[in-house]
């Protein structure tokens, strides 16, 4: 990259701002938008859909028929589109069109999967009620990434330590709980952040102390979860006669709940699913507005000059792997005894390294990674909203595997997108060691 | 042992090193102390619940090498390991983390199937169908290896994460390549669990010894695979370029290395190996396809290529250790009632003490400096 833009002349440089990133990824939205109005919209069904928003009884609700939709939405892209080649001035616009165009993309898919399948109506303040609880986990295990990265570790143990406390969490709750106590359940949760927190500094006993590869520190987290969560569950667990018992009961947020529609899903829910919303903001707050965060964050970028200024680079590093690990914990808790109540061997099947995933879309920030968590939530509940669908293209009745691989598609294209543009702390990997 | 103070003391001649050299025991020592001490973790363990951890091991070894059929069935299971382990190391190599194994296997496997199943492979010579299905199986594991290659290369996605995502994939497309009903892709209709037809009597490869599972030709296959990875990374100029985009990728863009073409081709070269092994248990174990028995052997290629510090020759005897612990576990479980898990928990601290030789050499006082012999790619996601 460097070495390209080193050799470039002015002539180019004029030749390079006509054709950047943007004006690409407006040819895609002009082109796409084109192909939405010339071919989807006329072989699409004309019946009338209807998204509603309530369940049944008092059902408020939005009918349409796609054809229009589907044009309406190919307009947008077509606007987009043309912003993105106006000249220099008008670059805001090109930005504000584009971000109009991506997000009309979740109700384009809507409505082309409700006009493919033969249901006429679906409840779309659920769909997105499903994405926000499925985004936990994978939100928390974003912030375990950056409070690990950021100070200049590796973490790809996440999968691993969300495994482990999930399984030591409900080994507890089920052996003393006797899976069935509320107490109980609460302390299991705790055990359950501890064990996050003490496979975290396993790895950064690993990586910090004994130096080796931090990828390699994260591949033994992730075997030894596996192996030992599995221990667990035919030794302790199973024996125990507890394999299923209670989980965290749904609450309302008081005055808000009343609000109508939106009381209902989106503050009512569950304890772990809002100390999301809280870990993300504390994330945040600590890591961009105090002191301490910006020392975190000096260790990622440049522990020498760190050092310098008289941080402990060793044991900022120590502390913030290990308080990345207690998040992790808590969404092992949120496998095991929130979601659902019980453990399965390897129940956390890749949240991990979607969290990564989600991490690296975000940039390294909390807002990004959250937003990224929320994609992946959505992707995920539109994925078995739709197997759910039974949505067909011309009799040819779409495989639910296809709907059930949508997460892992999704993550796959948007790493490829985000990643030549997002940039990792700059010391992340690489071993410290003191100056003196 | 004691070499290590008199190479500091005098300049050994031609003759000496090479004495020295062969008698050099810390490579192969502390990867022993590490399999010891991850086996004293392992009896803690089972001695906390209540079962004599020497009576279990002596379980546990009577079924790794009990009899000749034990013998052969603790060699068969590691076969495949021999290529998933491949699949790490030789990307490692060139400086990329290929966790992909898993995916690479199952498309591989299910490459090799379809190419088993066509009709004229029945009037096909054995001679000539064997090497099909293999190449298939490595098409297969080649094509699921070069996407990663080309994201990493051309777009900066990191391989660990693509490559994980891909193994999804592959686990769903494979899942509904042999379960769809409407259309019939490949599932075999008349049998009651989803798995693809048999495939051509002569794609078969031969069987050594008739054990659970049979030892069969692929054991010569995978051996002849270690050995080829290991000439072209030693002795060809491809191999050259590779260890060095490996070793330093700006020193290599300086000499005129093509980087890119590097990574993409370590990655298919890497799904190739996954691919090949695949193919193998095709052909010479169930002599068809079905998806859950390529389950983990993946992911625990990536620990045998570790413990192996991806040396493909080294890979050979860690794959034999992998693969008999695995064949060995179910009579332990048997006979001493200790769940087979025990089993993944040695086998990560073997890892676990192999990467961190620290630990094992301060334990056991083995002398010499820790090695941070796991190298590569230890820079961050963007890889720069």
């Amino acid at each position: 990259m460097s070495a390209q833009s080193i050799d470039l002349t002015a002539g180019d440089l004029v030749e390079a701002r006509r054709f950047g990133r943007r004006q690409i990824t407006g040819m895609v939205f002009g082109v796409a938008g084109i192909a939405l109005i010339a071919l989807v919209a006329p072989n699409i069904t004309g019946d009338t859909r209807t998204f509603a928003f309530e369940p049944p009884p008092d059902a408020l609700d939005f009918s349409f028929d796609p054809p229009t939709m589907v044009t309406i939405i190919g307009l947008i892209y077509l606007l987009a589109g043309g912003l993105s080649f106006l000249p220099q001035q008008f670059d805001r616009w090109a930005g504000r069109g584009q971000l109009l165009a991506a997000a009309a993309t979740i109700p384009l898919i809507l409505v082309v999967a409700l006009g493919l399948s033969a249901t006429p109506a679906t409840n779309v303040t659920n769909l997105f009620d499903e994405s926000l609880v499925l985004a936990t986990p994978i939100a928390l295990g974003a912030m375990t990434g950056l409070w690990s990265e950021r100070s200049g570790i590796i973490n790809i143990g996440i999968e691993g330590t969300m495994l482990g406390s999930a399984g030591v969490g409900f080994m507890i709750f089920a052996t003393l709980g006797e899976a069935s106590s509320t107490t109980w359940l609460w302390i299991a949760i705790l055990v359950a952040v501890l064990t996050g927190g003490a496979l975290a500094l396993l790895l950064a006993v690993l990586s910090i102390r004994y130096q080796i590869n931090q990828i390699v520190a994260g591949v033994v987290i992730n075997l030894f979860a596996l192996g030992l969560t599995g221990f667990l569950r035919s030794e302790v667990i199973v024996p125990s006669g507890n394999s299923k018992g209670i989980s965290t009961s749904e609450f309302g947020i008081p005055l808000l709940e009343q609000i109508p529609i939106l009381g209902d899903t989106f503050f009512t829910g569950k304890p772990i699913h809002y100390m999301m919303y809280a870990v993300v903001f504390l994330t945040w707050l600590v890591m961009f507005r105090t002191a301490w965060g910006l020392r975190v964050r000096s260790c990622g970028e440049d522990p020498h000059a760190a050092e310098t200024l008289g941080i402990d680079v060793i044991k900022t590093r120590y502390r913030s792997v290990v308080l990345g690990g207690f998040i992790a914990g808590l969404a092992g808790a949120w496998f095991s005894m929130e979601s659902q109540s019980g453990f399965e061997d390897n129940m956390t099947n890749a949240a991990g390294f979607i969290a990564l995933a989600a991490m690296i879309f975000g940039k390294w920030t909390p807002g990004g990674a959250f937003a990224g968590a929320l994609l992946f939530g959505f992707a995920r509940a539109l994925g078995s909203r739709l197997q759910f669908l039974e949505v067909e293209i011309s009799g040819f009745g779409i495989p639910s595997e296809f709907f059930q691989s949508l997460p892992f598609a999704v993550t796959l294209v948007v790493v490829a997108g985000a990643l030549g543009r997002s940039i990792a702390p700059a010391a992340e990997g690489q071993p410290y060691r003191p100056s003196k | 042992m004691s070499m290590g103070t008199d190479q500091r003391d005098l300049e050994p001649s031609g003759f000496r090193l090479k004495v020295q050299e062969a008698f050099q025991l810390q490579p192969v020592l502390v990867p022993l102390y590490a399999i010891l001490l991850s086996f004293i973790v392992g009896g803690i363990l089972i001695a906390l619940i209540g079962v004599n951890p020497f009576e279990a091991y002596w379980a546990l070894l009577r079924g790794m090498f009990g009899s000749k059929d034990n013998i052969a069935a603790s060699v068969a299971r590691s076969v495949p390991f021999m290529g998933s382990a491949l699949a790490l190391a030789f990307a490692f190599r060139a400086g990329l983390f290929n966790i992909g194994a898993e995916g690479q296997l199952l498309v591989g496997g299910v490459t090799a199937a379809w190419v088993g199943t066509w009709a004229w492979m029945t009037d096909t010579p054995a001679i000539i169908a064997i090497p099909i299905i293999l190449l298939a199986g490595a098409f297969g594991g080649f094509m699921w290896g070069w996407v990663p290659g080309i994201l990493r290369a051309k777009t900066g996605a990191h391989e660990v994460i693509s490559t994980i995502m891909l193994n999804s994939i592959a686990l769903f497309l494979v899942r509904w390549i042999v379960n769809s009903r409407d259309p019939v892709i490949l599932r075999d209709l008349e049998a009651s669990v989803p798995r693809t037809e048999a495939i051509s009597d002569t794609a078969e490869l031969p069987t050594i010894i008739d054990s659970q599972p049979p030892l069969h030709w692929g054991l010569f296959v995978m051996l002849g695979v270690c050995f080829l990875i290991a000439f072209v990374l030693k002795r060809t100029t491809f191999g050259f370029e590779t260890i060095t985009v490996g070793t330093n990728p700006h020193a290599a863009r300086y000499a005129g290395m093509s980087v890119d073409r590097i990574i993409i081709l370590a990655m298919a070269i890497s799904g190739a190996c996954a691919g090949i092994a695949a193919a193998s248990e095709v052909s010479g174990t169930n002599q068809l396809f079905q998806p859950g028995t390529f389950a983990l052997i993946g992911f625990d290629g990536i620990a045998v290529a570790l413990l192996a510090r991806a040396n493909p020759i080294g890979i050979i005897p860690s794959a034999l250790l992998w693969g008999s612990l695995l064949s060995g576990a179910p009579l332990m479980q048997q006979e001493a009632d200790v769940s087979i898990d025990v089993v993944r928990i040695i086998q990560s601290m073997v890892l676990l003490f192999v990467a961190a030789d620290a630990i094992v050499r301060y334990i056991f006082r083995v002398r010499g400096e820790a090695e941070a012999h796991i190298k590569a790619s230890t820079t961050g996601w963007a890889g720069q």
